[in-house]
């Protein structure tokens, strides 16, 4: 079915195995997919800018991930530049392991059959990936031929099932038209379709949903949940909107400016984020339910990447920050069970269990005043 | 006391040149009527190509009404562009999506906040209109020291900030945003929203708020308008509005929206994609996608009419005042 090489990994184990055991591996299997201290720096006219700046972060198999995050904090250069697809102003370093297996070695062909194999990915904007001058059937058929080796009517009656099963109507007809024939959510569908065409073990989908009007956005966020029901597929789901990931993810992880902030299991986040981002974060949001509030903001923006504060990125706008966390990069460490967070005042601004969001997303920022 | 902006059967057409040659029509706006008091807030929200924008662009006389009326401040609004036209358009000011394409890259932003001064000739002198910018500057929460930058070297939460201090020098009764706030992060959109709030509390202008994100609506809304297909199908108060929804369209886009902590909530998925607006459904536009749709739909348009809590719906479910209806209030 899928390349020799991409089904083949396991004979890296021995080699990798202590790097498997790192602090959130906590089964012995290796993860589906791990990143180790990835960074990602782009070639500037003074030097290289790092953009992704250290990461660790682990998809056990089957398992949901939302990375979410303000723009410009490298949710998607990171899942780029981990497939190789960023070409070559982009420097990488640290490991991308698929099966425990470092993709990052391996050669540009044998990596063009994971990307869309072992690994599916789909972007924020479908018409940018489908190819604009080929069918959608050309399409599909080209990805079926390449990583499942099927062609002729077998490919066909593949093809048919895989927009069926994406919810395209009328698939026979639907494979013989172009991808400006189709609606935005039609497209997305179709790029869906051509994900698991690979019969991928794990989803990338970066904002999948933001280019879509609501009520697409429902469809495609239900697609994507009855198929990860079916296949047990993994999934990375990159978005802005906590609401999309609460919505689809087990786990989440904050990313602000190149490095994950925090994670922990969904509905940990939610309820009590120990990092102040995020629960900065929490606090900014507009909600539907409950009393109408006002709002309260994060002070400031985002740092761009060539003027980095040091320390802690997020010390200018931190309500708690301290003279520390202007000299010290703060490690991602166990907040609690299952949850990470970079923070050096981690120890004191514990809360209690039971607090409600609203007063606890925003409790640290009316701590300091803000 | 007549309210500051009344639109009556506001429609507006573009002729269309279809696939086969033969030109039809497109309803973008197609019987819109609305009131809105001095110094309120009503948000228009509905999915892309409901025809948010173009209901804008009439209100502002940017572009020519097929049909239907429009009257600000007791005058009405054409889009001829003669003395009145600009007199009116002193008083009614719009906020764009992407303030960067809204000012000009080559002049700093201080004097694009002094030049509609210079063009209505209002305040004497330079200096005078200069102080005029800086409190302007002050009221949005600019520092003084940027005033002499470029639009590219302010973040889009500072440009927005530029855009609204340049449409409020003017001290205009109306401002019209259409999606002010969609291209900035979570974080700076918060502070736009306060930021909004705050203004009209201290300056008193109305807002004709277009966005098509419930949460934002319902932080900044008095009252809510729901278009489909060029029409309102449900308005009323936010909370009435989003926590119980009459019309199925609206209730299908409030269970639309992802939501953290509201959990294994039944979300309603419509069928497909809402429809060219060129080949709008007849009866209630909504039917084919409508999971509640019953033959008479089909036949026959429901009219925007009150019902029970003296919200506006179109549909032909929902039971009209005389009939009471439980609603949380
Ligand atoms: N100049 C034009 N010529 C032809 N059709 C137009 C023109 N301007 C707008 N339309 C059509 O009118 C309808 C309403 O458009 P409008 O821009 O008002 O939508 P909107 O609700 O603002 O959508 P969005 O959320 O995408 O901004 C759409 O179908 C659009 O394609
Ligand atoms: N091709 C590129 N060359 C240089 N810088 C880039 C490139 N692509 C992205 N960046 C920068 O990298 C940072 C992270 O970008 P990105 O991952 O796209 O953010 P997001 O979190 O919004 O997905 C941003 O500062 C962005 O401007
Ligand atoms: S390390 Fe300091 S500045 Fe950074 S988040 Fe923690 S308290 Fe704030
Ligand atoms: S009138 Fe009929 S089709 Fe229209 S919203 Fe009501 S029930 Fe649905
Ligand atoms: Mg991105
Ligand atoms: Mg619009």
């Amino acid at each position: 079915m899928a390349l020799p090489m991409a089904s083949s990994p396991a004979h890296h184990h021995d080699g990798l195995l202590p790097r498997m055991l790192a602090p959130d591996a906590h089964a012995n299997a290796a993860p589906l997919l791990a990143l180790r201290d990835f960074t990602v720096a782009f070639r500037g006219e003074s030097g290289p800018v790092p953009v992704v700046r250290g990461i660790d972060l682990t998809l056990a198999s089957g398992e949901a991930l939302g990375i979410v995050g303000e723009s410009g904090c490298g949710k998607s250069v990171t899942w780029l530049a981990a497939l190789r697809l960023l070409g070559r102003g982009a420097v990488t370093s640290g490991e991308v392991l698929l099966s425990g297996q470092d993709i990052t070695r391996l050669s540009e062909r044998e990596l063009a059959g994971i990307r869309g194999g072992r690994i599916g990915l789909i972007f924020q904007d479908p018409t940018s990936s489908l190819n604009p001058v080929q069918r959608i059937g050309t399409q599909l058929g080209e990805v079926l031929r390449l990583h499942r080796g099927l062609r002729g009517k077998a490919a066909r009656t593949e093809a048919l099932r895989l927009l069926d099963r994406v919810g395209i109507a009328d698939a026979a007809r639907r494979l013989g038209q172009y991808p400006h024939e189709f609606s935005g959510g039609m497209n997305q569908r179709v790029m869906i379709a051509l994900a698991l065409a690979g019969e991928p073990d794990v989803l990338v989908a970066d904002e999948p949903t933001t280019a879509l009007d609501a009520t697409i956005q429902a469809q495609i966020l239900d697609l994507i949940r009855d198929i990860r029901r079916e296949t047990g597929m993994g999934l990375v789901l990159i978005s802005h909107d906590i609401g999309v990931v609460a919505d689809l993810c087990d786990r989440v992880a904050v990313m602000y400016a190149g490095r994950v902030v925090e994670t922990a299991a969904t509905q940990d986040l939610l309820t009590r984020p120990r990092h102040p981002y995020t629960r900065g974060l929490l606090a900014a949001l507009p909600t539907l339910d409950g009393p109408r509030v006002r709002l309260t903001p994060i002070p400031g923006t985002v740092p761009s990447p060539d003027a980095m504060p040091p320390g802690c990125a997020f010390a200018p706008r931190c309500p708690i920050a301290i003279e520390t966390c202007g000299g010290e990069i703060p490690p991602l460490v166990l907040a609690a069970q299952d949850q990470r967070a970079a923070c050096l005042r981690l120890g004191e601004t514990a809360t209690q269990p039971g607090m409600p969001l609203s007063t606890l997303a925003a409790s640290a920022f009316a701590e300091a005043g803000a | 006391m007549s309210p500051l902006l009344s639109v009556d059967d506001l429609a507006r057409q573009y002729p269309v040149a279809m696939s086969g040659g033969q030109r039809r029509l497109l309803h973008a706006v197609d019987g819109v009527s609305f009131t809105l008091a001095a110094g309120r807030t009503l948000g228009i929200v509905g999915e892309s190509g409901c025809g948010k924008s173009t209901a804008a662009k009439l209100v502002l006389g940017l572009l020519p009404a097929t049909r239907g009326a429009i009257a600000f401040e007791g005058e009405p609004v054409t889009a001829t562009r003669d003395r009145a036209w600009r007199a009116l358009r002193r008083r009614m000011q719009m906020v764009h999506q992407d303030p960067l394409a809204a000012l000009d890259r080559r002049l700093p932003v201080g004097e694009q906040v002094v030049e509609p001064l210079t063009i209505h000739g209002l305040e004497a002198g330079q200096d005078a209109r200069q102080q005029k910018a800086l409190a302007l500057f002050e009221a949005v929460g600019l520092r003084p020291d940027l005033f002499q930058r470029y639009p590219h070297e302010l973040s889009g939460g500072q440009r927005q900030r530029v855009v609204l201090a340049r449409a409020l020098v003017l001290g205009p009764s109306l401002l019209v945003c259409d999606e002010p706030i969609s291209a900035l992060d979570v974080s700076v959109a918060a502070q736009v929203i306060n930021l909004l709030q705050d203004l009209q509390a201290r300056f008193g202008m109305a807002y004709l708020f277009i966005s098509h994100d419930l949460k934002v609506v319902r932080q900044i809304a008095d009252e809510v308008a729901v278009m489909y297909l060029g029409r309102i199908v449900e308005q009323g108060p936010p909370e009435a509005l989003f926590h119980a929804p009459t019309h199925p369209y609206t209730e299908a886009l409030v269970s639309a929206v992802p939501t953290p902590l509201r959990g294994t909530r039944e979300r309603i998925i419509l069928q497909s994609d809402p429809p060219n607006p060129v080949e709008r459904p007849g009866g209630c536009a909504f039917h084919p996608r409508c999971p509640r749709a019953i033959a008479r739909c089909r036949e026959e348009t429901p009219a925007l009419r009150q019902v029970a809590d003296g919200r506006l719906a179109a549909c032909h479910l929902v039971p009209s005042m005389a009939a009471p209806v439980p609603v949380a209030a």
